[in-house]
C-alpha cells in the first residue's frame, strides 16, 4: 500500500510564497488565476494491506510531526 | 551557575552561546549533545540556532523529537530557565512548550542584518536587567521568522504579558517597517505563561562585546543571571 499526504497551509496563515506564485503566474500571463497555496507531498510506503489501522497511525502522525496543527491542514489517502 | 548550551545536528551558533557564556559572562558551561537524555546539574538552557536536521519538514520540526528534547520538556517543567534562540526558538514553538509558529519571512528573503528592539515585558527571568526604555540593536539572520499564533492565542499572549520583545525602529516605534518578517504585532520573542521558558528570533550571543558593534544583547544574558542568583539566594 501507499499513503499519500498532502500538507497545506491553513487558509489563515499568511503564504507568501502562494502569493508569489501566483504572480508569477499572473505575469507570465495566466490571467485570472485566484489565490495560490503552496503544500508539501508525502509518498509513504506502507506493509501489509490494514488501511484503517495505518489510517489512525498516519493521522497520529500528521499530528505529532508531519504537519503543524497551528500552521497546517493535512489530507490523508491510503491506495 | 552552569549552563547547558544544546547542539543538534546542523546547530551552528552553539559556539558562539557558549563563548558568552563562559568568556563573557564568567560562568560554566558545557555543550549537550541531541543524544544525551540528562540535564542533571545544570541551572539554565539555552537551544542555539542553526539549521537543526537541515530544516527538513518544517524548522525545529524533526529536533524536537530529539532524546535532550525530553529532557528540556521535564526541566521546563520543574521550573528551569530556557532559552530558545533563533532555530531555539522555532524548536520551542514545535514542542509545545512555547505557543505558535514562526513561518516564512513574509518578504520570501533570508534576513540577516542589525535590528531594533523593545522590551515589553521586563518582570521575566530574561528581561529584568534590561534598562526601561533602552532599545536593543541585535543582529537577525533568519528566512523562517515570521511569528504566528491564531487571533485566541494572540490575545492571550498579550493579556499574560508573555511578549518579551517586539520588532520597532531606530526611534522605538512599532511600525509595520520595522518588523523583518511580518510577524503579528512585530512579535521578535515571546515567553511561556510560567515566564521560565523564551525564545526569540534575533541573535543575542552575536551582540554581547562591543567588538562585535553592540553589546546589547548581554543585558538578555545578564538578565538570566541575575535571575539565578537571586532564585539560589532566595532557596538559601
Amino acid at each position: 500500500m501507499k499513503a499519500k499526504i498532502i500538507v497545506t497551509p491553513k487558509k489563515a496563515v499568511l503564504d507568501p510564497q502562494g502569493k508569489t506564485v501566483a504572480n508569477a503566474l499572473e505575469q507570465m500571463g495566466y490571467k485570472g488565476i485566484g489565490a495560490v497555496h503552496v503544500g508539501k507531498y508525502l509518498e509513504i510506503d506502507l506493509p501489509g494491506s490494514d488501511k484503517e489501522t495505518w489510517r489512525r497511525q498516519l493521522d497520529e502522525a500528521c499530528h505529532k510531526i508531519l504537519s503543524n496543527p497551528v500552521i497546517e491542514d493535512y489530507q490523508v489517502e491510503i491506495e | 551557575m552552569n549552563f547547558a548550551v544544546l547542539q543538534f545536528p546542523a546547530s551552528n551558533c552553539d559556539q558562539d552561546a557558549l563563548h558568552v557564556v563562559k568568556n563573557v559572562l564568567g560562568q560554566s558551561a558545557r555543550f549537550v549533545w541531541h543524544k544525551e537524555n540528562s540535564l542533571a546539574g545544570f541551572d539554565a538552557v539555552i537551544i542555539p540556532g542553526g539549521f537543526s536536521y537541515g530544516d527538513y519538514l518544517r524548522t525545529g520540526a524533526i529536533a524536537r523529537f530529539s532524546p535532550i528534547m525530553q529532557a528540556v520538556q521535564a526541566f521546563a517543567a520543574r521550573g528551569g530557565p530556557v532559552l530558545g534562540i533563533c532555530n531555539g526558538f522555532q524548536i520551542l514553538c514545535e514542542a509545545g512548550l512555547l505557543p505558535g509558529a514562526l513561518i516564512r519571512n513574509r518578504s520570501l528573503q533570508f534576513r540577516c542584518e542589525h535590528i531594533f528592539l523593545k522590551t515589553a515585558a521586563h518582570d521575566s527571568p530574561f528581561t529584568g536587567k534590561i534598562p526601561d526604555g533602552k532599545l536593543l540593536r541585535i543582529p537577525i539572520a533568519h528566512g523562517e521568522g515570521c511569528y504566528f499564533a491564531d487571533d485566541a492565542t494572540v490575545a492571550k499572549l498579550e493579556a499574560n504579558r508573555q511578549i518579551l520583545w517586539q520588532y520597532v525602529n531606530a526611534t522605538g516605534e512599532l511600525t509595520e517597517r520595522s518588523s523583518p518578517n511580518g510577524s503579528l504585532r512585530n512579535i521578535a520573542g515571546i515567553c511561556n505563561e510560567a515566564r521560565n521558558v523564551a525564545g526569540l528570533m534575533p541573535h543575542p550571543e552575536r551582540a554581547s562585546e562591543l567588538l562585535l558593534g553592540s553589546a546589547d544583547g548581554l543585558l538578555i544574558f545578564e538578565s538570566l543571571l541575575s535571575w539565578l542568583q537571586a532564585n539560589l539566594a532566595k532557596a538559601a
